[in-house]
């Protein structure tokens, strides 16, 4: 590591002093291609990080950079792999996106082991900047906690006050449960039940009518993907919403919003923290994004991707070298963030970036007037409440 | 009203009729697996692709020819069904001499040839398919809300079981084809064309599954995955009943619909392993299954 | 009954292709590291292991067990617990998943011998699946994120195997060690006994084998072997997770086995390597990964039952 350190400083002297050395950047954009998150992430994460690049200039910089892709099908294991091959032996700089906590969490390790940089666009897990944070990671777009937050706060403050969580029976299904509940009660809501089911279940009926049976007002989905889609489908089924109670989708993407259709999901309430009809930038962006993606959108994964990648770039261009991956994310924590999609931020020292978060609710049948259009704007949340304080994130690198 | 171990009785009737509705699945792909297993020999490992094949066939139907869900029920059956027995010419009978666990192996393989097409044209999200208008909404039976679907799945299964056990017991076509298992050589010389019957047969299998497929659809995710999900279950049902006869296909498959949701209410964690859990109790005192014969 | 694996001739006499074929072996194994890429040649050599523990089951005994990964994947969750929160040297947290897998496929074998052909294939699938759940639920394993940072530690409290270079060296040795273990296994009487069941079970009842036992003993033998290879794999990558227990991962040792030649002794890993190597290949054509594999074994049921090393071994009808 010291080594690695010394020849990077002796690079960056003496490319330093050469105004017209070039910096070679490659970045590796891995996340699901073919499977559960190949909408929300996939090859659309590839084609937002060429639009970072090209916006970025490289030339104008003196950088050349390099973009590769690679699937890590939702496995800790591929995802590990491919970073260690990426890093030792293809020469890659940053790995970017990585949706799947679970994999998320052993790239940051890998990352850690080897200096290079790791942006999480795709992935959840809020221990990325709690426990488990690393001087090599910073966490873009969402996490559980802002999550969590934004739908429970939210949903109280408008009479949501009686919960009953339907559980995916596994380590990301409790955290997200036990960050909502805190935050319910915190609100003053309360929770009057919970049921815990079996990862990829087919058949919900069963939980449903235990959720049904509780009158609770709100029936929380702490589960994720196929999980929340059946629930939901099935939810209509039996007349939840009919009979008053609303569903709120914990970790739900637009792209699960198109699989259930409008006429299932009208209703749903949700966080995200970026929509690509909420103005004229993003409307824009998003024609340039679709040129390579027809017919598809882009959601608040493919945004972060392309602000991390522009920030990144920026930050090699201060640093002149990419080879020190904690130098590189110490620029970046030092520059403050501006792009056309998330405004003006900031990069917090346990590597969360902080932007405001939007509570959205599906839109009826007839409320949607053109393809895409399927959220309304329910609230802004301001970015220094959206995500946890740092305080209480437990992250060692700043309780130090 | 009373309580059963702490549980209202409302909650446990209510879960038993759920019971019901996923043994009706679990029913209709065990029958498929007996049907093929008694003629052929072989565990079909395709069923539960060709099970995701019948929802995607219905979706697809939906979508691109706005055929519904009542005409999907004959035509998917059939197209599904003529697939299966396209399978059993091309594939099948060429290792038909070979011993019973490469047909295992082969028909692994064509289920993750067919679950990796599907999953790369499709992704892995899943498809919206509703429920049919004419079974829409429910009726308050006082303990719990029975969608109008559901309580259709429960009795048109049962009607297929029936059906299926009637033709192969008590036909003359049924008692050719429990001839051709035990004794193919004398039965052709009989002048019954035997192998056109175990393609008929195959063919017939894979085509409940296809049913079961446009079945679920309405209620379940329609994805690439939904196959191999539950379909290593079944295997399970079928070990239970023990593959010698079509009844015990369908009353496992039932009953053991129903146990799992009493699983539940009761003990929901182990909801999903608790199949598994009778299957080693059953093999451990009694090796044929509840209504095998030991082969 | 007909048998399941390609005719192996039984002659004493040729030997010496066995002894050709394994100094080869050993020189490749030894050359590797410094051609390609070692983590790349440590992973092969694992699965390699486990395919040849699961050809000893399959192609010596004619036990299609379609459950292998239980052994796998749960040995290696052993043995990265026992590292990481334990605090056990490697050899030890190796020999704990080890033991552990050995009573995992005593108990497994106890319920799955009851049956045999495709019933004792089905009930290992579904015993495989249902420890797959228990994996999923159960706080050790760590669920979706599976064990990770599990530290490799000094081996015999000497060798640091963070090196990768030592490492390698450890791992070669044992899988090496291993493979020779089955060699002589096969080449035993009691392998001859296995191989006389594999033929004609009846036979050998009636010749006063108590056949039961001895598949028992070698479902067991099998079950340890994969274990050990499991473990081995969570201290290369210094992680265990769910894909290792999964029933795709019973496919892909079967895949493996079949390619490289059921019932011969250097086919499995052949297979292991190829299957290997093929899918890091793939790994940008990630969708297809599942449709090549099934294609695969297709083309092998259909054309290619013997595998690379029985087609090679039957050409110059030497034993391979």
């Amino acid at each position: 590591m010291r080594v690695a350190t010394s020849l990077a400083l002796v690079a960056a002297a003496l490319f330093g002093t050469a105004a017209q050395a070039q910096v070679n950047v490659k970045i590796g954009v891995m996340n699901d291609m073919s499977g559960l998150y190949a909408d929300i992430s996939g090859p659309g994460a590839l084609t937002a990080a060429k639009l970072a690049v090209d916006d970025f200039n490289p030339a104008a910089h003196g950088m050349k950079v390099e973009i590769v892709g690679a699937d890590h099908q939702n496995k800790p294991d591929v995802g590990s792999n491919i970073a260690r091959q990426w890093f030792d032996v293809d020469k890659v700089d940053v790995i970017v996106d990585v949706p799947t906590s679970s994999v998320a969490l052993a790239v940051s390790d890998v990352t850690r082991e080897k200096n290079k940089v790791f942006l999480v666009s795709g992935a959840a897990a809020s221990d990325l900047t709690g426990p488990k944070c690393s001087p090599n990671t910073i966490h873009w777009t969402y996490d559980t906690w802002m999550l969590a937050h934004g739908t429970g706060t939210a949903l109280v403050k408008t009479g949501g006050d009686t919960w009953y969580f339907l559980t995916a029976d596994y380590a990301f299904g409790h955290a997200l449960e036990r960050d909502t509940a805190a935050v319910v009660t915190a609100a003053g809501g309360k929770v009057l039940g919970t049921v815990k089911h079996p990862l990829n279940t087919q058949d919900f009926s069963s939980f449903l009518l235990q959720a049904q049976s509780s009158k609770a007002k709100v029936i929380g989905l702490a589960n994720a993907g196929g999980d929340t889609i059946n629930a939901i489908k099935q939810g209509a089924e039996f007349g939840i919403t009919a009979g008053g109670q609303q569903f709120a989708g914990l970790l739900v993407f637009v792209t699960d919003v198109n699989s259930l259709g409008l006429k299932t999901a009208q209703g749903l309430v949700l966080t995200e923290t970026w929509y690509w009809d909420m103005n004229d930038a993003n409307r824009a962006w998003t024609k340039r994004w679709q040129a390579e993606r027809q017919g598809k959108f882009p959601s608040m994964v493919h945004a972060g991707v392309y602000s991390a990648v522009l920030h990144y770039l920026k930050a090699v261009a201060a640093t002149k070298s990419a080879a020190d991956g904690k130098a590189v994310v110490n620029q970046m924590k030092a520059l403050p963030t501006e792009d056309s999609l998330f405004g003006k931020g900031s990069i917090r020292p346990d590597g969360r970036k902080i932007h405001p978060a939007y509570l959205f609710q599906v839109k009826k049948p007839e409320e949607s007037k053109y393809p895409g259009d399927v959220y309304t704007v329910r609230a802004t949340i301001l970015a220094e409440e959206a995500f946890r304080p740092i305080k209480d994130g437990n992250c060692p690198m700043v309780t130090n | 009203m009373f309580e059963v171990f702490g549980v209202p009785s409302q909650a446990l009737f209510g879960q038993l009729l759920l019971g019901l509705i996923n043994g009706s699945f679990y029913a209709l792909l065990s029958l498929g697996l007996a049907v093929i297993f008694g003629m052929l020999n072989i565990i079909n490992f395709t069923h539960g692709a060709q099970y995701m094949m019948g929802a995607f066939a219905a979706f697809l139907l939906l979508r691109h020819t706005g055929i519904g869900y009542w005409p999907s029920l004959v035509i998917v059956p059939i197209v599904i069904g003529a697939v299966g027995a396209g399978i059993e010419r091309v594939f099948l009978k060429r290792i038909q001499k070979l011993d019973h666990l490469y047909g295992l192996i082969l028909t692994f393989g064509l289920a993750l040839i067919i679950e990796g097409l599907f999953r790369n044209y499709y992704g892995s999200s899943g498809q919206p398919y509703g429920v049919p208008e004419s079974l829409q909404g429910g009726r308050n039976l006082g303990f719990m809300f029975l969608p109008n679907y559901r309580a259709w799945v429960i009795a048109f299964s049962f009607l297929v079981c029936l059906a299926t056990w009637y033709a192969i017991e008590r036909t003359r076509l049924g008692s050719y084809l429990r001839a051709a298992t035990e004794n193919p050589a004398l039965v052709r010389a009989f002048g019954i064309n035997v192998p056109r019957m175990v393609t008929l047969t195959y063919g017939f299998g894979v085509g409940l599954a296809g049913l079961a497929g446009v079945m679920a659809a309405p209620i379940y995710n329609v994805s690439p995955q939904m196959g191999s999900d539950i379909i290593i279950v079944v295997f399970a049902v079928v070990v239970i009943g023990g593959m010698g006869s079509i009844m015990g296909a369908i009353v496992t498959g039932f009953t053991l619909g129903i146990v799992e949701g009493l699983t539940k209410v009761f003990f929901p964690e182990a909801s999903n392993t608790v199949i598994f859990m009778i299957m080693i109790i059953v093999l451990l005192i009694r090796p044929a299954g509840l209504f095998g014969r030991m082969a | 009954m007909a048998t399941l694996a390609a005719a192996t001739p039984v002659r004493r006499e040729t030997e010496w292709s066995v002894a050709v074929a394994g100094a080869a072996l050993v020189i490749l194994v030894i050359a590797a590291p410094f051609v390609l890429y070692p983590v790349f040649v440590m992973k092969a050599l694992c699965f390699a292991l486990f395919a040849c523990a699961f050809n000893l089951l399959l192609g010596y005994v004619g036990l299609l067990s379609f459950g292998h990964a239980l052994y796998f994947g749960w040995a290696g969750y052993l043995a990265a617990y026992s590292a990481k929160v334990w605090g056990l040297p490697p050899e030890f947290a190796v020999g704990f998943g080890t033991t552990a897998a050995a009573a995992a496929g005593l108990i497994a074998g106890v319920v799955a011998i009851r049956r045999q052909g495709i019933y004792f294939a089905m009930i290992t699938l579904a015993l495989a699946q249902m420890m797959y759940l228990v994996a999923l639920r159960v706080p050790m394993t760590g669920g979706e994120d599976g064990i990770q940072a599990v530290p490799r530690g000094k081996l015999f409290g000497a060798f640091d195997l963070s090196n990768e270079m030592t490492m390698y060296a450890f791992v070669a040795a044992v899988v090496l060690a291993a493979f020779f273990l089955i060699y002589r296994i096969i080449n035993s009487p009691f392998g001859e006994v296995l191989k006389a069941i594999r033929e004609n079970e009846q036979r050998a009842v009636s010749l006063g084998y108590k056949t039961d036992d001895y598949k028992l003993v070698a479902f067991v033998l099998s079950a340890t072997l994969a274990g050990l290879a499991g473990s081995l794999k969570a201290l290369v990558f210094q992680l265990a997770s769910l894909t290792d227990v999964h029933w795709t991962m019973s496919g892909e040792v079967v895949l493996m086995t079949l390619v490289g030649g059921l019932g011969t002794i250097f086919g499995p890993l052949v297979g292991a390597f190829l299957i290997d190597g093929m899918e890091n290949y793939l790994s940008s054509f990630g969708q297809w990964v599942l449709v090549i594999q099934g294609a695969v074994f297709v083309i092998c049921v259909l054309a290619f039952r013997r595998g690379i090393i029985g087609e090679l071994a039957a050409r110059l009808r030497v034993r391979l």
